[in-house]
């Protein structure tokens, strides 16, 4: 339990990350908050010949107001985004999933902008920035170009970002007005990765009808699974428990988990159809009983 | 750039100066350069908690950092808490309350509570047990290690000032 030699450099500007990462190429990995890459090198399952260090890079920190959205850095601290009042007043659902991400400590360490490009499927963030349409920034040596949530992640640990590219900063746009959320997620135990996370983002008509629909799992695919089905069932239509769990159905129906050593699919599959029905009735509690206070 | 660098740590209080190799981990480098073996090595996939320590005032996973990684930060240990035969408070604590049996996971529990203590001097039951969730104890069941920490937080507060009318 011992990781593999490597050369390990620690850049102090975007700049010279990419040159490195150029010039390294596939046998270089790129070193966030180590908080995954680290055990993967302690059981060899990964072998970088060379790590690039973030961790002295200056001004990747950050959570500052954009056009009503936010941006946040991709060097911030998990700990750093589960503190934030700004965070929690207009994303609380990113609040609620970074407190069931892995431990304290973990987060003291862990990055947004890490787990994000780690892309694990059973992984909080992942799901929550699908399900809040969040745009991801990458930087490469051909500049900066913007990547919607929905496209960002292709497959198991994989995402559209190039060998050669940084992810740098996620955006979350400004939230509807009138919109209740909720994350939930069964894990083993505390602090593990899900066996199964939905998160459920509802948006009313000013009429109390649903105006959009989000609901997106995690421990079910090879990515964050987005089941557009389901939320075609709610929108346009008063939210009422018969309609969550008429969602839930169309979630059971679509969604195809695979069974491991965890976990069974069918166990995944009903899990993922009664946290349905449980957040999104709790997202509407959320943003109704906001409207009556 | 290499597989060696020099690097200078304050631990406890002590300043330090090694040539570390890069693949070595901060537990590593704690227990095998320094010789303060009383950070233990667990699960080294950052689950079990026994390896914690503080970096700049903040508990983290010592099995998750490299030793190159802490060049310049301030650590704390397990072995920074005692002056000389005098145990910290926390430790007399554990000690009165019988919260250990074997001892493994206590090194990487204290550290997380000296953390916890000095940002809430009065934490509740509920909140003692969300903070303790990243370490993992298979001797006592956890709630001679939760009663240890109420107690720890009382005697860090020191005695209640009674009102003298």
């Amino acid at each position: 339990m011992k990781p593999a030699r490597f050369e390990y450099v620690a850049p102090h500007s975007v700049d010279q990350a990419l040159e490195l990462l150029g010039r390294y190429g596939d046998g270089a990995k790129l070193l966030a908050g180590g908080q995954s890459l680290v055990p993967l090198m302690n059981m060899r399952l990964a072998r970088p010949s060379h790590v690039i260090d973030l961790n002295r890079l200056p001004g990747l920190a950050y959570i500052t107001e954009a056009d009503g959205g936010v941006r946040i850095g991709a060097m911030t601290r998990q700990a750093t985004a589960e503190s934030s009042e700004m965070i929690r007043a207009r994303y609380p659902i990113v609040t609620e999933a970074l407190e069931l991400l892995g431990h304290p400590a973990i987060r003291n360490r862990g990055t947004v902008g890490g787990s994000l490009a780690h892309a694990d499927p059973a992984a909080e963030l992942p799901v929550v920035v699908l399900a809040l349409d969040a745009q991801l920034t990458l930087t490469g040596p051909r500049g900066r170009r913007t990547v919607p949530a929905c496209d960002f992640f292709v497959g198991y640990l994989h995402t559209v970002a190039a060998p050669d590219e940084i992810l740098t900063e996620v955006c979350l746009p400004a939230p509807p007005a009138r919109t209740g959320s909720c994350f939930l997620e069964v894990a083993r135990r505390h602090g593990d990765f899900a066996l199964v996370a939905v998160a459920a983002v509802l948006a009313l008509h000013s009429d109390g009808r649903c105006a959009r629909a989000r609901l997106v799992f995690g421990g079910v695919g090879p990515t964050p699974m987005r089941v557009e089905r389901a939320e075609a069932v709610l929108v346009g239509h008063r939210p009422e428990p018969e309609l969550f769990a008429a969602a839930a159905r169309e979630v059971s129906a679509v969604l195809q988990p695979e069974s491991d050593l965890h976990a069974s699919a069918d166990y995944r599959a009903q899990v993922a159809s009664v946290l349905t029905r449980r957040a999104l009735g709790m997202a509407f509690e959320r943003v109704s009983g906001r409207e009556r206070a | 750039m290499s597989e060696r660098h020099v690097i200078q740590v304050t631990v406890n209080g002590e300043p330090h100066e090694r040539l570390v190799e890069a693949r070595k981990t901060l537990a590593d480098f704690l227990r095998q350069d320094l010789e303060l073996t009383g950070t233990h090595i667990g699960c080294e996939h950052g689950v079990c908690g026994a390896c914690t320590v503080l970096v700049d005032d903040q508990p983290v996973r010592s099995c998750l950092m490299f030793a190159v990684q802490v060049d310049g930060a301030r650590i704390e240990t397990v072995e920074g808490l005692a002056s000389g035969a005098k145990l910290h408070p926390i430790q007399e604590a554990f000690w009165a309350n019988f919260a250990l049996q074997c001892g493994y996971c206590t090194p990487g529990i204290l550290m997380t509570v000296v953390d916890l203590l000095r940002r809430t001097p009065n934490p509740s039951r509920e909140v003692i047990r969300r903070e303790l969730a990243g370490h993992i104890c298979r001797c006592t069941g956890y709630h001679a290690i939760v009663d240890a920490i109420e107690d720890a937080a009382a005697r860090l507060r020191g005695p209640a000032i009674t009102d003298a009318r």
